[in-house]
């Protein structure tokens, strides 16, 4: 036991001691921080004010094209030429061209602008176009522009969740998907960054030779799953880090955003706009930051439960996989040579992050139940569909499952292990490491 | 004198071979003891085994008298045909390391370190990377993790190869000097004039038994064959009954034989008749070296097999 206490101990800082180690530690949270933080920053300070000169030669939109958000539309009587000439003098002018036979000719737009058009100008300036269009087609059709009006309807569905008591809670599905998501990806990353780790790990004791002098010290089971658990200490450091860190660090631009969303909400004040533009703005500014969403989802399912069961599920699922992982890397004596070996246990692994798609759709269908049942896929699958809500007796079969599982794979990889390990020469064929499980002693 | 390891009957078979099929060999206690054989003889299998890396299928290792368990693993010292050490690690804290794994409590383990430090002159290495040392510097590095947590026994699989002979010599005298201390050694080769130096017992196996064993003077007495190398100057004719010329050369006026004696004839009653023929100059007892009995005993294996 003391001598496991001992291959964890060196596994653990050997590795936390890599320089590589504290740079995915900090970057990755500041990579997330400015995932959400940068689409947010852009829109609040986008200044995308564009001047759209409109060249009607239909005559059909005079008056009709309002100046909205950040474009304003200008009619001129100038030609093409004309307006070609004087789009050289500015830079963010835009013109447009509508065709004579716009009414019958789809094509008959032309955007023109100094720099590239960009494809959420096209959109938008698309967008205007083709509604008036329809519009105007609805209305030689002969219906009322009132009624056109009275059409324009906007829901907003909102889904709920019936609590055991009877009471119902807002529910998020999109922030249960992007949580989901977010959770099946760290676990599925988790399986094959820690997973293959180990396994060159098993194959850097063996390639330097130093494997046989360190089993004469100690049972190459207590080494295997001495290296399996020390890495998957570094795996949990790594999320601890993480978290931590991305914690602070979205606290800090949240402070920053949140600053600078309020002071572009004075110069909209200061602007003159109305309440309701403003409120507008501040919604639509809320939903470019994918964070709200998911402090909603959080909200539904606990936090302290999902942490637990991710906790959980990350080490039945590493326990599994790694192991296979290890026997791999005691059979072979380069990570090249590993590649074909490691085929059939990255297949489940994929499997479970592809199936994780359907769950997010379907998160009570059949396939998602089993998938978050069976060890091979519901370390990922479980903890996909964990924050549409799981009953509780389905997370207790699933995690004794996998804990059934990882022991079964464990003890296999283990007679393969201690064979495999000190074998060197010729690449054994799958056959032959079949025979070594069957090995006496 | 007392014996420190015992192999009964020993059988260790792997799919489709077997490495070991009843293997006995009696260690004693402060010698030098050299497992011998060819290639692919089943010398690492036992030894494997006697490091409880694998287990037998069938009979059993005594240390001490004791059947193997796992306390005897910090009693025994262990340097593997193939060793390595970790690259990315310190020198010091990988002998730190694995002198722990042997049980070694960790200040003790300093100060031992220490100490074989200062012998091999090493002092500046503790906080050298491995991967910045010569072969030298890490076959050296590697032995004193073999040998730091004090073993009685240590093992030593093909310890020369890979050593150039100023390392060789010097691996030699540490060899030398751990028997001089009452450790007993076992150490496997197939390198013959290492075992005409240092080695007090022998065991030869091949193709899984062992096929020779026992006091090194006492085999070599086993392959006495009543040979005799002379020099001389004159003609020598063979006498029927006393002795035969096997093979003669001249040089210069010397001639070079080789002689057999027959019918118990003893060496002075040989030389009585030789001197009468020839001038004599030099005569000598023709005793087999290791070389030539493990050639002899492998290679009859090998025909009566083939």
């Amino acid at each position: 036991m003391n001598k496991i206490l001992l291959i964890i101990q060196r596994e653990y800082i050997t590795r936390v001691k890599k320089k590589s180690f504290w740079i995915a530690s900090i970057l990755v949270p500041f990579l997330i921080a400015a995932v959400y933080t940068i689409p947010v920053l852009l829109f609040v300070n986008a200044d995308d004010s564009r001047n759209v000169i409109v060249l009607d030669d239909s005559k059909l939109f005079k008056g009709k094209l309002n100046s909205e958000g950040d474009y304003t539309y200008i009619y001129s009587e100038k030609t093409l030429a004309e307006a070609k000439k004087d789009l050289k003098k500015s830079n963010d002018d835009i013109v447009v061209h509508i065709e004579k036979d716009i009414l019958t000719n789809s094509k008959g737009v032309q955007i023109l602008g100094r720099k590239t058009v960009g494809i959420g100008t096209q959109h938008a300036i698309q967008g205007k176009i083709q509604n008036e269009l329809r519009n105007i087609k609805l209305k030689n059709a002969g219906i009322d522009l009132k009624v056109l009006e009275d059409n324009k309807i906007n829901v907003d569905a909102q889904t709920y969740t019936l609590n055991e008591d009877g009471g119902e809670k807002s529910s998020n599905s999109g922030g249960a998907m992007i949580l989901g998501g977010i959770f099946g990806f760290l676990l599925y990353l988790s399986a094959f960054l820690y997973g293959s780790q180990v396994m060159n790990g098993v194959i850097e004791e063996k390639s330097n030779r130093i494997i046989e002098v360190v089993v004469s010290s100690v049972r190459p089971f207590q080494l295997m799953l001495g290296k399996i658990i020390g890495v998957g200490m570094v795996g949990l450091t790594q999320f601890l880090l993480w978290g931590v860190l991305t914690f602070t660090a979205s606290t800090v631009t949240s402070s920053i955003m949140s600053g600078k969303i309020e002071e572009k909400v004075q110069a909209k004040v200061k602007a003159g706009l109305s309440k309701d533009e403003i409120k507008k703005f501040e919604a639509s500014v809320k939903s470019e930051n994918p964070l709200n969403s998911i402090s909603d989802a959080i909200e539904n399912v606990s936090l302290g439960k999902m942490i637990f069961c991710f906790i959980l599920y990350y080490l039945g699922g590493y326990l599994l996989y790694s192991s296979l992982f290890a026997a791999i890397g005691s059979a072979v004596e380069s990570p090249s040579e590993a590649q074909q070996f490691m085929f059939p246990v990255t297949i489940p692994i994929i499997l479970s992050f592809i199936l994780a798609q359907f769950i997010l759709q379907k998160p009570d269908s059949p396939i998602a139940f089993w998938a978050s049942i069976i060890p091979l896929t519901s370390p990922i699958d479980m903890m996909v569909r964990l924050p549409f809500g799981v009953p509780n007796w389905e997370i207790a079969l699933s995690l004794t499952l996998l804990i059934l599982g990882f022991i079964g794979t464990t003890w296999l990889a283990g007679k393969v292990y201690r064979v495999g390990i000190l074998m060197y020469g010729k690449k054994p064929s799958w056959k032959e490491i079949t025979k070594w499980v069957f090995y006496k002693g | 004198m007392s014996i420190i390891l015992e192999a009964q009957n020993v059988v260790k078979r792997y799919a489709g071979h077997t490495a070991l099929s009843g293997v006995s060999i009696q260690v004693p206690q402060g010698s030098i003891f050299g497992l011998l054989g060819p290639n692919g003889a089943g010398k690492t299998s036992l030894i494997r085994i006697i490091n409880q890396i694998t287990g037998p299928d069938e009979g059993q290792i005594l240390l001490d008298g004791e059947k193997l368990q796992p306390k005897h693993i910090e009693v025994i010292g262990y340097l593997p045909e193939e060793r390595g050490l970790y690259k990315k690690m310190k020198v010091g804290e990988q002998l730190l390391y694995l002198a722990q794994l042997k049980g070694m409590p960790k200040a003790e383990a300093v100060e031992k370190l220490k100490a074989w430090f200062i012998k091999f002159d090493i002092k500046g290495w503790w906080d050298k990377n491995v991967e910045d040392l010569s072969k030298g510097m890490q076959q050296k590095t590697q032995f004193i993790a073999t040998i730091v947590h004090q073993p009685k026994l240590v093992i030593l699989d093909e310890p020369f190869s890979g050593f150039d002979p100023i390392n060789a010599n010097l691996l030699k005298d540490e060899i030398l000097a751990l028997k001089e201390n009452g450790t007993t050694i076992i150490f496997s080769t197939h390198r013959m004039e290492s075992v005409e130096e240092l080695c007090d017992n022998i065991a030869l196996i091949n193709k899984s038994k062992v096929v020779l064993s026992g006091e090194k003077k006492e085999v070599k007495n086993r392959f006495r064959d009543n040979t005799f190398n002379l020099e001389y100057s004159g003609a020598l004719a063979p006498i029927e009954g006393v002795f035969e010329i096997l093979n003669a050369k001249n040089v210069e006026g010397i001639t070079k034989a080789k002689v057999r004696l027959l019918d118990g004839t003893s060496a002075n009653q040989f030389l009585g008749q030789a001197i009468q023929q020839v001038d004599l100059k030099a005569f000598n007892e023709n005793i087999p070296s290791f070389n030539e009995i493990f050639i002899k005993v492998v290679g009859e294996d090998a025909n009566t097999i083939l």
